[in-house]
């Protein structure tokens, strides 16, 4: 998919900015580059108009929840560079207290992403035009994608034949929910990705 | 006199007015589903379209966390509900990205082929429901009779007409049926006049063309400012198709065109799709001309269950086939973000596994979540007609938008 030698051009290239780069590592494949979040804007900045990278598509923005981490969250930027057909994923590590800037004035798609995050992990955006709650219903409350939120959530709907409208309540379950967690003794034999550090 | 005054009342009135605000949806037959959207009108010209979106959402990125990798995968085929295969594909391949297991070639074989004839499904649907919000019916009903030919197909391999379960990781649940490959190719033969009828009624049609060239324009750089992909991309005269630029499965292998449009205007989008059912054609008759014959899944029983015969000799296979459907199968620790050419554009799965038999986090990166952002600013200055056929276009799907 990608050839070896652009792996060590780009890591090479990113060895010019040691301050934006905290580690880079290459797992299957794929590119993932660790950032601050200093500084995350700047390199964001050069990855999209830079004539080397042209990463001119935010493809994705995720975030993943570490509730014992110290950093809290972790934020994944899939860029696509059409021009080189080429991906790249940008990491940014912070806690729960720390806002993020918005990347909303360099890909406009940002927008909805976080707003997505926002609704989903409770992340504020500085400079977000828009950040309003997207996914879940009108006058929602909780960040349903942390960890420490439950599956089955806390309201339940009904409509309500009396007062002829719709009514939330607390949710009642019939029997608790039955989360069958197998740690298994047993060793799986796939063998393990092994990622390996450039810096 | 008192006319007079009336009117400078009027008048007065007129300097201030505000701009019309109208609800559209969320129960609307030209929404797609059930898209609310917030339109402010200068009479009947948009200023801004504010969507709202979520009224479908199900939770099913938190639903998978609690599911084992294999438990997971129907989930897939319930997000964008007319492309279900697809789907399923890219949620394969990342698991088999995470794993390091390579597929065997029947099974790649099988994989395309059915992410083609589900391409078909799409574009059928895409099509003719756009025809029927901007006024035409009957290439409506006669895709829906292709359509039923083609989740026939779906039923025969898998059981069932929509929800596959079919690909999964490790590669395709069962062989094809005797039959179905010489079934499919009598259907692709004669698949080529449907189109050729479906283009007689709408590529050189007046009304069809008057609602539909230069509506909804728009440039390369807004296409990629406002990450569209697939259809939406190319029709801006970006030739970007995942199929060719990062090949997954046996797509070097074959040979197809990418149609690429000039204007990016709704037209040409509509004539991509024309054209990509074409060489869908193309693609399902080198398939099946070219399939091998072999396994199906992995022979790895650690990934993919054990044959049933196997089952009933062997002890240790008895264990694995109990052991994935209950336990299921372990991930290593790591992260990719896998996509495919979905027919509505780049369907991506993000997936970090911390080596458990449950994702930690799985992403689905759904394109009609951000063709639907762009909405705003591809209605702007256009009529309230127009919003139908830019909805249309841009092929919303709501079960992949909302999750």
């Amino acid at each position: 998919m990608v050839m070896k030698y652009e792996f060590y051009f780009l890591g090479n290239f990113l060895k010019n900015f040691p301050k934006y780069i905290k580690n880079v590592k290459i797992i299957n494949n794929e590119i993932f580059i660790l950032t601050s979040n200093k500084y995350f804007l700047n390199l964001l900045f050069i990855l999209k108009n830079s004539t080397l990278f042209q990463y001119k598509i935010l493809s994705d923005l995720t975030c993943v929840d570490f509730p014992n981490k110290f950093y809290r969250f972790r934020l994944f930027y899939n860029l696509l560079s059409v021009r080189y057909a080429h991906r790249l994923c940008l990491i940014i590590d912070f806690d729960e207290m720390e806002p993020v800037s918005s990347a909303s004035f360099l890909y406009s798609n940002a927008n909805w992403l976080e707003r997505e995050v926002w609704d989903l992990f409770g992340i504020y955006f500085i400079n977000h035009p828009d950040l309003r709650r997207i996914l879940t219903d009108y006058g929602f409350e909780g960040f349903p994608l942390r960890k420490d939120f439950p599956l089955s959530g806390f309201l339940e709907v009904r409509y309500d034949e009396e007062k002829k409208r719709i009514v939330y309540e607390p949710i009642e379950l019939t029997q608790e929910y039955r989360n069958f967690n197998f740690v298994s003794p047993w060793e799986s034999t796939v063998e393990r990705a092994k990622p390996f550090n450039l810096i | 006199m008192l006319a007079i005054k009336n009117q400078s009342l009027v008048l007065k009135k007129s300097n201030n007015l505000k701009n019309f605000t109208l609800n559209f949806g969320p129960q609307h037959p030209a929404a797609h589903g059930v898209l609310r959207l917030v339109l402010e009108l200068n009479g009947e010209v948009i200023l801004r379209a504010d969507p709202h979106i979520g009224l479908l959402h199900r939770g099913t990125e938190k639903l998978m966390e609690y599911k084992t990798y294999m438990q997971a995968l129907p989930y897939l085929d319930r997000l964008d509900y007319v492309s279900m295969m697809a789907q399923e594909h890219a949620y394969s391949l990342a698991v088999e990205r995470l794993l390091k297991c390579e597929v065997p070639l029947r099974a790649q074989y099988i994989r395309v082929l059915f992410d083609e004839i589900t391409r078909i499904l799409n574009h059928l649907l895409a099509l003719t429901t756009h025809a029927l919000d901007v006024g035409a019916m009957t290439p409506f009903l006669w895709a829906f009779e292709e359509r039923e030919k083609l989740m026939e197909f779906y039923e025969r391999v898998s059981g069932a007409r929509m929800h596959a379960n079919y690909i999964r990781p490790g590669g395709v649940s069962q062989d094809l049926p005797v039959g179905l490959l010489d079934d499919i190719f009598v259907f692709i033969k004669q698949f080529s006049s449907r189109i050729d009828e479906l283009e007689e009624l709408l590529t050189g049609n007046r009304i069809w063309k008057q609602r539909l060239v230069d509506i909804g324009i728009v440039s390369s750089e807004e296409a990629m400012d406002w990450g569209f992909s697939g259809v939406m991309l190319r029709g801006s005269g970006v030739c970007w198709d995942i199929r060719k630029s990062e090949p997954y499965e046996i797509y070097d292998k074959l040979s197809f065109n990418i149609p690429v449009g000039s204007k990016g205007d709704c037209f040409d989008r509509f004539l991509i799709r024309v054209e990509e059912m074409r060489q869908s054609c193309l693609l399902i008759e080198q398939c099946i001309n070219q399939i091998p014959n072999g396994f199906i899944k992995v022979m790895d029983f650690k990934i993919s269950p054990p044959p049933r015969a196997l089952m009933k000799h062997n002890m240790e296979c008895l264990i694995h086939h109990f052991k994935l459907f209950s336990e299921g199968y372990s991930v290593p620790k790591g992260q990719t973000y896998t996509c495919i050419e979905a027919p509505k554009g780049e369907f991506g799965v993000f997936l970090y596994s911390t080596g458990t038999n449950k994702p930690y986090r799985c992403k689905l990166k759904a394109p009609g979540f951000l063709h639907l952002q762009g909405l705003d600013f591809m209605t702007r200055g256009h009529l309230i007609a127009d919003v139908v056929t830019i909805i249309g276009t841009q092929d919303i799907v709501f079960g992949e938008v909302d999750r």
